[in-house]
């Protein structure tokens, strides 16, 4: 004869058969607030740019179409708008990359540890300024009267001005750290036992960088380029400051939200970059470099 | 004689339109039935009287038009404001007329100086309200020919308290910039020689400049009003403003920007404010300003009071201050603007500015092509064809910038 158990008991004896459903049910709550902040805020994006708004009074209108989109796509200037943005991504990176390698190396691998912490600090010390007074600094250095000028002006040359070499020049200095760090815990988990070894079986030491260091350390980079694409896909307040007339997909976004009101267009606007960022996960995903993150 | 021609047309315009919705006005089927700019406002009531203070305002300003000392601590006319009537004051500054309209739409702004190119697109969507004028004693001294324009009010009804006006000028540096400019030609002519440092002003409402400039140069475009473009006069501005593009610096819609601009010699030429000329004057840049032949565009601003507000009484009692006459006069002065109040100038501590500004010149003041909203219905009261709106002007402004 089986002794009558209680509800909860009952209860757990039901989950206990059943694990998947007990965990189903554990992850509810931070499924749902992942769901609703995160991808529910990203969903009434999506849903936003498919609507329009009265462009006299600025109300939205919840009437469903893709006129967004077909502007979007069939107005050159956005294309242009799109390929520059990428471009400057893309240049800021390779540009973060070159620079950032070596001094990760030095970092990780020839200081010594305490020297170590002083440079990490220093490398992070930009960081907790604020991004504003940074982006202003170049202005001010890019200017024609700038320092940059001042230096370049003995050997025949002038600095850029404003305009987008400026743009990549700001952003390339602003998300330096967000390179570097990555490459740094990257170089850091390397052995220097392999290092050693190729150089005892007679590599030199290109071939030991090109052969070895690289292919074990470049999902760090893909890591660090995350960082750096990304936000270089995202920004528009470097590019109003020292940008001159040249306009980033941000611009477009902020000018549709804070001059014309267009919320939708925005929107629509705001999904290309997310795109972008899709695709581009999507490939580095191979790299491992996720893992490094 | 041109300007008069000029005058005369958009009064025509203004008449007609009048004329043509006058006739349709009992149609109460909501926004079929457009009043005198094209359009049906919502409902809302003035107030009707005041009551206690309510010891706070969110202002809602262009810069410099309410100061309280955090620029220049000799400017000051927020603290006696706050201690007259115990309201707490909190500025908040807007570059563009477009960020205004955004940010009144939070509803966390009492009051708004709103130029013609925002005032009317804050009325179409009840934004803000109408304006008690009996509750605003100073509102009897302001100029006549400021009262129950297109740009404050709809029907007659007032919509706020005029505060000053004034043009976009041409500001140059005096040392690079020789012989003094009379044309805005150095700004718009594919081969002036100040290629790559002309700074122009960073909004779709920048597209009426370029029309003012063909109004003068192309006459058989036929434009009347830089604020009613038909396709094909709109199509020659936008091209005219990106053949300007090479030429431009950058594009400013923050007046520190363009100050600094100016001081550094990176851009020599540009349209501006007279508050930026004379802030880069004061910090010793030789900048000068001018308008030129051909006219200017310009600004008639409006203190609205906003349909949400939690703060109406400290609103009434803002407004009744701020275009006082001294005060007004403090704010002209700083700003750079023609006074509101008519006598405001007997306050300016520099008695020329008012003739500067050509204060009490009406016709002056006719002269200058306000910022307007453009709407579908053209302002110049043509009805044979539809002019661009100002969504399509936002648009272009995008594909100009490039």
């Amino acid at each position: 004869m089986t002794a009558v158990s209680s509800p909860s008991h009952r209860i757990s004896a039901f989950f206990h058969r059943k694990p998947q459903l007990r965990l189903g049910l554990l992850l509810t709550a931070p499924m749902l607030w992942l769901g609703l902040a995160y991808l529910g805020a990203l969903a009434a994006l999506f849903i936003t740019a498919f609507w329009s708004t009265d462009v006299f009074t600025g109300k939205v209108v919840t009437d469903w179409s893709f006129d967004n989109f077909v502007t979007l796509f069939s107005d050159s200037v956005y294309r242009t708008i799109t390929f520059r943005t990428v471009g400057i991504a893309l240049l800021v990176t390779v540009i973060d990359a070159v620079i950032a390698f070596p001094m990760a190396f030095a970092m990780a691998k020839l200081a010594s540890p305490k020297a170590q912490r002083v440079l990490v600090i220093m490398v992070m010390t930009p960081l907790w300024a604020s991004y504003l007074v940074k982006a202003y600094a170049w202005r001010t250095l890019l200017s024609g009267n700038g320092v940059l000028n001042w230096l370049l002006d003995p050997l025949g040359l002038s600095a850029p001005g404003y305009g987008v070499t400026a743009t990549v020049i700001t952003l390339s200095y602003l998300w330096l750290p967000y390179m570097i760090l990555p490459i740094y815990a990257g170089l850091e988990r390397l052995p220097v036992s392999l290092v050693d070894a190729s150089g005892d079986l007679g590599a030199k030491s290109f071939r030991t960088f090109r052969s070895v260091i690289l292919p074990l350390t470049f999902p760090a980079i893909v890591a660090g380029s995350i960082f750096t694409f990304s936000l270089s896909l995202g920004d528009y307040i470097a590019v109003k400051i020292v940008g001159g007339t040249s306009q980033m997909l941000g611009n477009v976004v902020y000018d549709n939200i804070g001059a014309a009101n267009n919320l939708p267009f925005a929107a629509t606007v705001a999904t290309v970059p997310v795109v972008i960022m899709l695709v581009y996960l999507a490939a580095v995903r191979r790299t491992g470099a996720l893992d490094n993150l | 004689m041109k300007n008069r021609k000029t005058l005369l047309a958009g009064l025509c315009g203004v008449s007609l339109l009048l004329a043509a919705c006058g006739t349709s006005g009992s149609d109460s089927k909501a926004g079929s039935a457009p009043g005198a700019q094209g359009f049906t406002p919502p409902k809302l009531n003035a107030l009707t009287q005041l009551g206690q203070p309510e010891g706070q305002l969110n202002v809602l300003a262009w810069p410099g038009y309410a100061e309280n000392g955090q620029n220049d601590a000799k400017v000051n006319w927020v603290t006696p404001f706050e201690q007259q009537t115990g309201c707490k004051v909190n500025v908040k500054p807007f570059g563009t007329s477009d960020e205004a309209v955004t940010l009144m739409k939070t509803g966390q702004y009492d009051v708004v100086s709103a130029s013609g190119d925002a005032s009317l697109r804050l009325v179409a969507s009840g934004d803000v309200e109408p304006v008690n004028t009996a509750l605003v004693p100073n509102y009897n001294d302001i100029y006549p020919f400021l009262k129950n324009k297109s740009w404050n009010s709809v029907n007659n009804v007032a919509y706020g308290i005029p505060h000053g006006w004034g043009a976009n000028v041409l500001a140059y540096r005096t040392d690079k910039v020789q012989p003094e400019p009379t044309s805005w030609s150095p700004m718009f002519d594919e081969k002036s020689q100040f290629k790559g440092k002309v700074i122009a002003y960073d909004s779709p409402i920048y597209i009426a400049d370029a029309a003012l400039y063909l109004m003068a140069h192309q006459p058989d475009l036929g434009i009347k009003n830089p604020y009613a473009l038909d396709d094909k006069q709109f199509k020659a501005a936008t091209d005219l403003l990106k053949k300007q593009r090479p030429l431009v610096e950058e594009y400013w819609s923050d007046y520190l920007k363009e100050t600094q601009s100016l001081k550094s010699g990176d851009g020599v030429i540009g349209t501006a404010w007279q508050v930026t000329v004379n802030l880069a004057k004061s910090e010793g840049a030789p900048v000068a300003a001018t308008v030129p032949s051909e006219g200017a565009t310009g600004w008639s601003d409006t203190w609205m009071v906003s349909a949400k507000s939690q703060h109406k009484t400290c609103a009434y009692k803002w407004m009744d201050y701020i275009t006082s006459p001294k005060v007004n006069a403090q704010v002209a002065e700083y700003f750079g603007e023609a006074p509101a109040n008519s006598k405001a100038c007997a306050e300016f501590k520099d008695k020329s500015l008012c003739d500067t500004y050509h204060a009490n010149d009406a016709a002056y003041a006719a002269k200058i092509q306000y910022w307007t909203t453009p709407i579908p219905q053209c302002l110049d009261g043509r009805t044979d064809v539809k002019c661009k709106d100002y969504g399509d002007w936002t648009r272009a402004w995008t594909e100009i910038k490039g």
